[in-house]
């Protein structure tokens, strides 16, 4: 009584007004039928693009990773651009599953598992890159603290070190996360299972799972942890890997606008990916009434915002470059601009600053054969932005003498598009083993889960 | 001691009642499933368990169920991981093996800081999965539920409240009579081998 403000109900998150069992069925059917045969023709590219990158592991252990274009001044060149490239990738994942929840926005139900597996899938790819740049790959165990016969420890105030625990924290974390979240899915999964085989593998990564009060209670609760715990490692993860940069002294890299920046920058770019594959799956599976045209607009202002805060950054760097009144720091920055890269600088400003800027306009925002463009434009902004702090940093430093001029070998190339081969080709087998939308909470937030839908029917 | 053990393993769902395991009732929505576990509750019954496809907002306070213990072992975790960041930089650094580089400290908390983060969220994240695990008695393959018929559409659209045999109120016919008032259908009963 005495309520003078009307209540304006919340559009809903999931149309077409489907019940908890059309959920269901929507959902599960993909990872039971036999898939179409676009997604057979996509694995086909998908595994030559795998196989190709076996191989080019293979040729850089046995001959060394002199093969690549690194060479003096430019002594990390792709592999460290890729590494950082699928890490920054890797965060939209997390941001979607941990932020999102914690703010309460329930439209990442639909999303947060096909991005959750993209980040496990874009972290595997990154953590490729730094795993053959040490060289000798058969003693990548010496970065982690395990005794050895030499009775030497890692060096704990490296940063590269950082690297290594925050990427792989990250990584074990994010899969500890999307397990949580996928064992109720995997029990609707083994409860409709029809063969043996299939029943007994679904039964043993459910864990016996049986949607009860008790368990939903220390589920949710753990869920609530994870996601709180998720938060500020995503944050540090980019920042430990800008470290990576800052940390030295080489102009253009030894700014603090680093870590925010980056994390900022990984934002943008994991969102971009998480817009390209969604944009394909929903349509190829159907699924229009789950991933909505809100959800993917509400990823588009993400995607601006993110990226007018990159854009920002990139300005703010130009100034303070000229605040400092260093030449060095200066002269690198004018060296982007104009120098014999700028037009890898011009691809990212006009990619990652530009581009967005057209989301300003609603009907632009939810106009899906422009965002996929632009998602693409942004994924390869973010590349080229990885390329200009790394590659155009280092090649003209402080002496004339040692400037150089970078260019990637076929190796490079190779491997890199090898990479998308391994990232691809996890992706369709998640879209086709797992279930691709997190289905308990979808049904969780639609108008009949809540018992008080209830009431207002009967009176 | 014995009846500790059963106390806790009820706590987690799981009933020590052999060779009826307890009734079965079907309830047609989220709604109908609340209030007969407030009845269910109110009826002084306390080895009952409801079942649904997602976690129903208000379903703890109905079935009397307090805050979840998760928090301990997620904070567990986190200072384990914490101390042992701490302890391996020094020791390693200042102990094991001292290495002068550039004439800085052996051991400092400044360089340390990133390394001690990160293994403080990762062994937290393990305290918060592993008690989750402990704390609902999973991986638990063999369960007196999955004998049902109906049983297999609780992660689908069907919600469900178990009472168990093992619970001291229970008597076959006055808990299943029970269970028709508060609204449940297809009443089933569960033994251990069906």
């Amino acid at each position: 009584m005495g309520h003078s403000t009307s209540h304006s109900p919340e559009p809903p998150l999931v149309t077409g007004n489907l019940s908890f069992h059309e959920l269901t069925e929507l959902v599960a059917r993909h990872a039971e039928k036999k898939p179409p045969l676009g997604w057979y023709i996509a694995i086909g590219i998908s595994s030559l693009l795998l196989v190709n990158l076996l191989v080019m592991i293979a040729y850089q252990v046995w001959n060394g990773v002199g093969v690549w274009g690194n060479n003096v001044p430019v002594g990390w060149g792709w592999p460290i651009v890729d590494f950082v490239f699928w890490v920054g990738i890797g965060h939209a994942g997390t941001l979607i599953s941990a932020i999102l929840f914690l703010f309460r926005q329930r439209w990442r139900t639909s999303i947060n598992r096909a991005a959750e597996a993209m980040t496990i899938f874009a972290v595997m790819c990154a953590l490729l890159f730094p795993t053959i740049h040490v060289g000798r790959i058969w003693v990548i165990y010496w970065t982690l603290p395990i005794p050895n016969q030499m009775d030497m420890w890692p060096q704990f105030k490296s940063p590269l070190l950082w690297d290594v625990f925050a990427v792989s924290s990250y990584f074990i974390v994010s899969l500890m996360f999307w397990y949580v979240g996928l064992i109720p899915d995997l029990a609707t999964l083994r409860d409709r299972a029809r063969s043996f085989v299939r029943q007994r593998v679904l039964g043993v990564f459910s864990m016996g799972w049986t949607g009860s009060n008790r368990h939903w209670r220390n589920y949710e609760k753990a869920y609530l942890l994870l996601a709180g715990l998720a938060t500020p490692l995503v944050l540090s993860v980019h920042s430990v890997v800008s470290f990576d940069f800052a940390v030295s002294i080489v102009p253009g890299w030894h700014t603090t606008i680093f870590p925010p920046y980056f994390v900022a920058g990984a934002i943008f770019s994991g969102f971009a990916m998480v817009v390209t594959l969604m944009v394909i799956a929903r349509k190829v599976y159907g699924i229009e009434d789950l991933i909505t045209l809100n959800h993917l607009e509400k990823m588009n202002i993400i995607i601006l915002l993110t990226g007018s805060m990159v854009g920002f950054a990139y300005i703010t760097e130009f100034f303070i470059a000229w605040y400092s009144q260093v030449g060095y720091e200066q002269y690198a920055f004018i060296n982007r601009a104009t120098g014999p890269y700028a037009w890898a600088y011009w691809i990212m400003m006009s990619c990652n600053l530009l581009a967005p800027q057209v989301f300003w306009f609603k009907r632009l925002r939810r106009n899906v054969p422009l965002m996929f463009a632009i998602s693409i434009l942004v994924n390869i902004g973010m590349w080229f932005e990885r390329f200009v702090i790394t590659v155009i940093s280092l090649h003209r430093d402080y002496l004339p003498s040692s400037w150089g001029y970078f260019s990637p070998t076929w190796v490079d190339v190779m491997t890199f598009a090898g990479s998308f081969g391994l990232f691809l080709t996890l992706f369709l087998l998640f879209l086709r083993f797992a279930p691709m939308v997190a289905l308990s909470e979808v049904k969780g937030v639609t108008p009949q889960a809540d018992p008080h839908f209830y009431d207002q029917e009967s009176s | 001691m014995k009846k500790l053990i059963a106390d806790i393993k009820a706590s987690m769902g799981v009933y020590e009642s052999e060779p009826v395991y307890g009734l079965l009732a079907e309830f047609a929505d989220p709604a109908a499933l609340l209030h007969a576990a407030e009845e269910t509750r109110k009826a002084g019954y306390r080895h009952f368990d409801v079942h649904s496809p997602f976690p129903i907002h208000g379903m703890d306070k109905a079935m009397g169920l307090g805050n979840s213990l998760v928090g301990f072992f997620t904070l567990g975790g986190g200072i384990t991981g914490f101390a042992l960041a701490y302890w391996l930089q020094w020791w390693t650094g200042a102990v094991a093996y001292p290495l002068n580089i550039s004439g800085k400290p052996f051991f400092a908390i400044e360089p340390s800081i990133p390394v001690i983060f990160e293994l403080t969220v990762l062994f937290s994240a393990f305290g918060a999965v592993a008690g989750m695990f402990a704390l609902n008695g999973l991986p638990r393959p063999h369960n007196p539920l999955f004998y049902s018929r109906n049983f297999a559409r609780a992660t689908d659209d069907a919600f469900f409240l178990h009472i168990a045999a093992s619970d001291k109120r229970f008597d076959l016919e006055e808990t299943r009579r029970f269970l028709t008032d508060v609204g449940g259908r297809n009443i089933e009963l569960l033994t251990e081998e069906s």
